[in-house]
């Protein structure tokens, strides 16, 4: 399957997907003009994993900001993965970032998904 | 040429530490958040306050790129695109404002919007978020309708707004959200 890499910006995150070293996170800031079409192939990419995954995944997200159409999406992305065997999320926030941390507990209400919480 | 002065003494006398007015963009948008990164860094500022001025800007500075794009442009007129974005700060608050064209048939539904979310508690905006993201989807213009909700919360307190009566379909919406200063 092939590595979804995409380079973060000032307004884009860091997204590495990559099946064969089982890695599989988001990072940095989100807040592009289009999320829909920002996340597009990352949801196309999560459609095509899910159909043949491993044995289990630490989906990671470490993201310092998004904004609220970037939430949406995120959301969208955590719905995909909810449908995957053995799926876990690592939400990693900053150790005095009280909203990050609140917004993932937000989203791990929404989804039936386990829920790590880590700070960095 | 008075004006350069009265606008400036104008501007310190309310604190204002940015203000950009034109066209809005996704681009330029960018380029104000990281003016005003740059100011807050070099203040000093407290992380989690700076984190949700930050969080703020993005949210007022997108909904002006999605919405002031409505009104289109009429040559030499007060009405276009234009709009205006200013951040202040004081001794106790940031306060992140903004001022762009809406037409009048839209006031009536918007400030039952601000109100109703005005009227809620912290749990009650939670709620509200939570409602609203299970169940929208992104607009054409790209929102989710949950910028002033974010707003709101990130704030703490009751979004100000105002409408100023420009001409006979428009009013221009003015908001203003603060962020105290002071941590919880």
């Amino acid at each position: 399957m092939d590595i979804l890499n995409l380079k973060g910006t000032e307004d884009t995150p860091t997204i590495l997907l990559d099946k064969k070293n089982g890695i599989f996170e988001i990072s940095g800031r989100s807040l592009p003009e289009d999320s829909a079409e920002f996340y597009r192939p990352v949801l196309e990419w999560i459609k095509a994993y899910g159909a043949e995954p491993n044995a289990n995944t630490d989906f990671t997200f470490k993201l310092e900001y998004f904004n609220t159409a970037s939430s949406k999406l995120i959301l969208d992305v955590l719905s995909a993965l909810e449908d995957i065997k053995s799926m876990k999320i690592l939400w990693y926030f900053h150790d005095d970032d009280e909203d990050m941390e609140e917004a993932g507990q937000e989203f791990s209400e929404l989804v039936e998904i386990p829920f790590e919480f880590k700070t960095y | 040429m008075n004006y350069i002065y009265e606008l400036h003494r104008a501007m310190m006398a309310q604190k204002v530490i940015l203000v950009y007015e034109g066209d809005f963009t996704q681009e330029t948008t960018k380029s104000i958040l990281s003016m005003a990164e740059r100011n807050l860094d070099s203040s000093g500022e407290d992380s989690s306050i700076k984190r949700k001025v930050f969080n703020v800007m993005v949210e007022a500075l997108q909904n002006i790129v999605r919405h002031s794009s409505e009104q289109g442009m009429r040559a030499g007129s007060l009405l276009s695109k234009s709009a205006i974005f200013l951040i202040s700060r004081d001794d106790k608050q940031y306060s992140v404002m903004t001022g762009n064209p809406i037409q009048k048939d839209k006031v009536a539904q918007l400030t039952k919007n601000l109100d109703d979310l005005n009227s809620k508690d912290k749990e009650g905006l939670k709620e509200m978020y939570k409602e609203i993201i299970k169940n929208t989807q992104i607009s054409e213009k790209g929102g989710a309708g949950l910028g002033f909700v974010d707003m709101a919360r990130k704030s703490g307190e009751k979004l100000e707004f105002v409408f100023a009566p420009m001409d006979a379909e428009h009013d221009f919406f003015c908001l203003k959200v603060n962020i105290s200063r002071e941590k919880e």
